[in-house]
C-alpha cells in the first residue's frame, strides 16, 4: 500500500529504444574543414583561397560531401546576407586586418603565413558555427556558399525548405496525422550576444517576432540594440542587426 | 516616541494570548533577512492583550483613545504612499480620557478573514499586522506587530499531466511529459523527456524553475523574473528514440503557492523551463506554467475548516494552461 504522505517518485512508463536507433550513426553529423590555402594572382592582385569541405547527413543539404574554393570576401558577402535576410545573429568572422594591407610593411602582409593560419582557423570556427543554427539552415545564401561551385552574387535571396518526406533521411518518428503547427520553441539568437538569462527570454517574448519556417512557427528573440537586452521589456524600437 | 513629550509616555505592545502555543513560520523581510513570525490561517481568530506601560508612574497620561486594529494590506514598492488595505478590522479598547496607572486591555478579533497568503517580493509586499495605538493630540503612540498568513488547500480534484510534442521542424522533436500540472510546496515533479528526432549537437539539457511576479496595470506592468532553480538532467547528446527521466523535488526551493490576481494588484506564478542547449551555446527551450499549491502539515479537525476553505479558494484549472500555450 502506497503511503501517500510520501511522493511517488517511479518514472514514467517510456518505449524502448530500438538498438539500430542506440547503435545507429547520429542523425546531427556536420563537419565542415576549412583548410589548403592557395596564394593566386600576381603583384597588388593577389588574394588566398581556402578549401570548405562540408561532410553532412543532414537532409536539408542536397550534396552529403561537397569541396568549394572561397575567399575571405565571400565569407563577408555570407555574413552580410544572413544578417540582412535572417532574423540570427551572425557569428563574428576574423578580422579584415587593414593595417596589413597597407604598403611599406617589413612582412608578407596578408600572405604571412602565420596570418593566414589564424585567419584559416577564426574562418573554420565561423561556418561551422554558422551551418549549425536551424534558422540559417533555411537560407539560400548558405547553401549556394558551401555546395555551388561558385557563388553568384546576382542570385535571388530565398529560403530553403526541408524536403518532403520523399528524402531517404529519417524521418520523426511521431507524426500527427493532421499537422499541426508545433507548439513552438523558441531559439535563442546565438552566443555573440551576451547571453540572455534564461529568466529574460520570457520578457523577451514581447519584443519577438515570429517567423514561419515551412508552416511551423519558431519565436526569435531580437534583442534590443540600444540597451542590449539589459533593460526587461525596454520600449525601444527593435533592430533586426547586430552590432 | 516624542522626544519633545516633557509630559507622560507609555510603551505599548502586543502579547497574544496563545503565543505559547502557536507555531511560528520563517518569512523574508525587504531587505533579504529571515524572521520568525506567528503563523495564522483564514478564518483563525486572532486575540490577546495590548500592555500600556507608563513611563513615569505616578504621572497621568491624557489620551484621545485606545485602539487595536488588525490590518491585512498589499504595498507597491513603486507606490509607496497607497496601501491597499483589504482586510481593517478596529476594536476600540478605551474611549478618550486618562490612565493613571499602566494598564492591559483584552481583545479579539472573531474568525478573522484571512483570504491571501502572506508575500514578500521584489516589487510588492502583502503583509498582516496588528497595530494598537494610543491617540494624542500631538503624537500618537503605536505598536505594530507583524503576524505570517499561509493559505493552504487540498489536493486538487483535477491534476492532468502535461505532455507535448514540440520541436523545430527537421531539426529538434521531442516530446515532454511532467506527471501532474499542480504540485505542492513539498512534491516531486517526475516527468521525462523523449526524442524523437535530433539533427542538432545537444551538449546539454536542464530544467530551470522561474517564478515571475508581476504586478501594475494596464500599459504599467512589471515583471519580475527570477530562476529558483536550475537543474541539469542530461549531460551529453541524445540521439532518437532515447528517454531522459525527470526527478526534481521541490521542497528544496524556497517558493510560495502560485498568486493569480491578488486582489487586482499582483501576482506570482511559476514556470518550468525546459532548455536544451547544442554545442555552440544556442539555447533552445520550453516554457511552462505549473500551478503550486500549500498542503497542510498537519490535519486537525479545526484544520479541515481551514483546507475547505483554502480549497474553496484555490484557482487553477485546465483551461488557463491552454490560454497560456496562445500566450507564447
Amino acid at each position: 500500500m502506497s503511503d501517500p504522505t510520501v511522493a511517488d517518485t517511479r518514472r514514467l512508463n517510456s518505449k524502448p529504444q530500438d538498438l539500430t536507433d542506440a547503435y545507429g550513426p547520429p542523425s546531427n553529423f556536420l563537419e565542415i574543414d576549412v583548410y589548403d590555402p592557395q596564394t593566386v594572382g600576381v603583384g597588388r592582385n593577389r588574394f588566398t583561397t581556402y578549401e570548405v569541405r562540408m561532410r553532412t547527413n543532414l537532409p536539408i543539404f542536397k550534396l552529403k560531401d561537397s569541396v568549394v574554393r572561397r575567399r575571405y570576401s565571400d565569407f563577408e558577402w555570407l555574413k552580410n546576407e544572413l544578417e540582412r535576410d535572417s532574423k540570427i545573429v551572425v557569428p563574428p568572422l576574423p578580422g579584415k586586418a587593414l593595417k596589413r594591407q597597407l604598403p611599406f610593411r617589413g612582412d608578407e602582409g596578408i600572405f604571412e603565413e602565420a596570418f593566414i593560419e589564424e585567419r584559416r582557423v577564426g574562418l573554420e570556427q565561423f561556418i561551422n558555427r554558422l551551418a549549425g543554427h536551424p534558422l540559417a539552415q533555411n537560407e539560400r545564401c548558405l547553401h549556394m556558399f558551401l555546395q555551388d561551385e561558385s557563388i553568384d552574387r546576382n542570385y535571388i535571396p530565398g529560403k530553403v525548405r526541408h524536403s518532403p518526406r520523399g528524402e531517404t533521411g529519417e524521418v520523426s518518428t511521431a507524426r500527427p496525422p493532421n499537422p499541426t503547427p508545433f507548439n513552438c520553441f523558441a531559439l535563442s539568437l546565438g552566443p555573440t550576444l551576451p547571453l540572455p538569462q534564461v529568466a529574460d527570454i520570457p520578457m523577451l517574448l514581447n519584443n519577438c517576432i515570429s517567423v514561419t519556417v515551412n508552416s511551423m512557427y519558431i519565436y526569435t528573440y531580437i534583442i534590443c540594440n540600444l540597451c542590449k537586452g539589459k533593460l526587461l521589456g525596454c520600449s525601444h524600437a527593435v533592430h533586426l542587426t547586430c552590432s | 516616541m516624542s522626544f519633545f513629550s516633557f509630559g507622560q509616555s507609555a510603551e505599548i505592545d502586543v502579547v497574544l494570548t496563545d503565543a505559547e502555543t502557536r507555531k511560528k513560520a520563517e518569512h523574508k523581510t525587504e531587505d533579504g533577512k529571515k524572521d520568525k513570525y506567528f503563523l495564522f490561517y483564514d478564518g483563525e481568530t486572532v486575540a490577546g492583550k495590548v500592555n500600556v506601560t507608563l513611563k513615569n508612574p505616578g504621572k497621568r497620561l491624557e489620551h484621545q483613545g485606545i485602539k487595536i486594529e488588525f490590518v491585512g494590506q498589499i504595498e507597491l514598492y513603486y507606490d509607496r504612499g497607497n496601501h491597499h488595505e483589504f482586510v481593517s478590522l478596529v476594536k476600540d479598547l478605551a474611549r478618550p480620557g486618562e490612565l493613571t496607572q499602566s494598564q492591559t486591555f483584552d481583545f479579539e478579533f472573531t474568525h478573522v478573514e484571512k483570504p491571501y497568503e502572506s508575500y514578500t517580493g521584489q516589487n510588492v509586499k502583502l503583509r498582516y499586522f496588528l497595530r494598537a495605538t494610543v491617540s494624542r493630540r500631538l503624537n500618537d503612540i503605536s505598536k505594530e506587530m507583524d503576524i505570517v498568513v499561509h493559505t493552504l488547500s487540498t489536493y486538487p480534484e483535477l491534476n492532468s499531466s502535461i505532455k507535448m510534442e514540440v520541436g523545430i521542424e527537421d531539426c529538434l522533436h521531442i516530446e515532454f511529459e511532467y506527471n501532474k500540472s499542480k504540485y505542492h510546496l513539498k512534491d516531486v515533479i517526475v516527468g521525462k523527456i523523449y526524442f524523437l528526432l535530433v539533427r542538432i549537437k545537444i551538449k546539454h539539457m536542464e530544467i530551470d524553475i522561474i517564478k515571475r511576479e508581476t504586478t501594475g496595470t494596464g500599459p504599467s506592468v512589471y515583471h519580475e523574473n527570477d530562476t529558483i532553480a536550475k537543474y541539469e538532467i542530461m549531460d551529453g547528446a541524445p540521439v532518437r528514440g532515447e528517454s531522459i527521466p525527470i526527478r526534481l523535488f521541490l521542497a528544496g526551493y524556497e517558493m510560495t503557492p502560485t498568486m493569480r490576481d491578488i486582489n487586482k494588484k499582483f501576482s506570482v506564478r511559476y514556470y518550468l523551463n525546459l532548455v536544451l542547449i547544442d554545442e555552440e551555446e544556442r539555447r533552445y527551450f520550453k516554457q511552462q506554467e505549473i500551478t503550486l499549491w500549500r498542503k497542510g502539515d498537519v490535519v486537525r479537525k479545526s484544520m479541515s475548516a481551514q483546507a475547505t476553505i483554502g480549497a474553496q479558494r484555490f484557482e487553477g484549472s485546465a483551461s488557463s494552461e491552454s490560454a497560456l500555450e496562445k500566450e507564447e
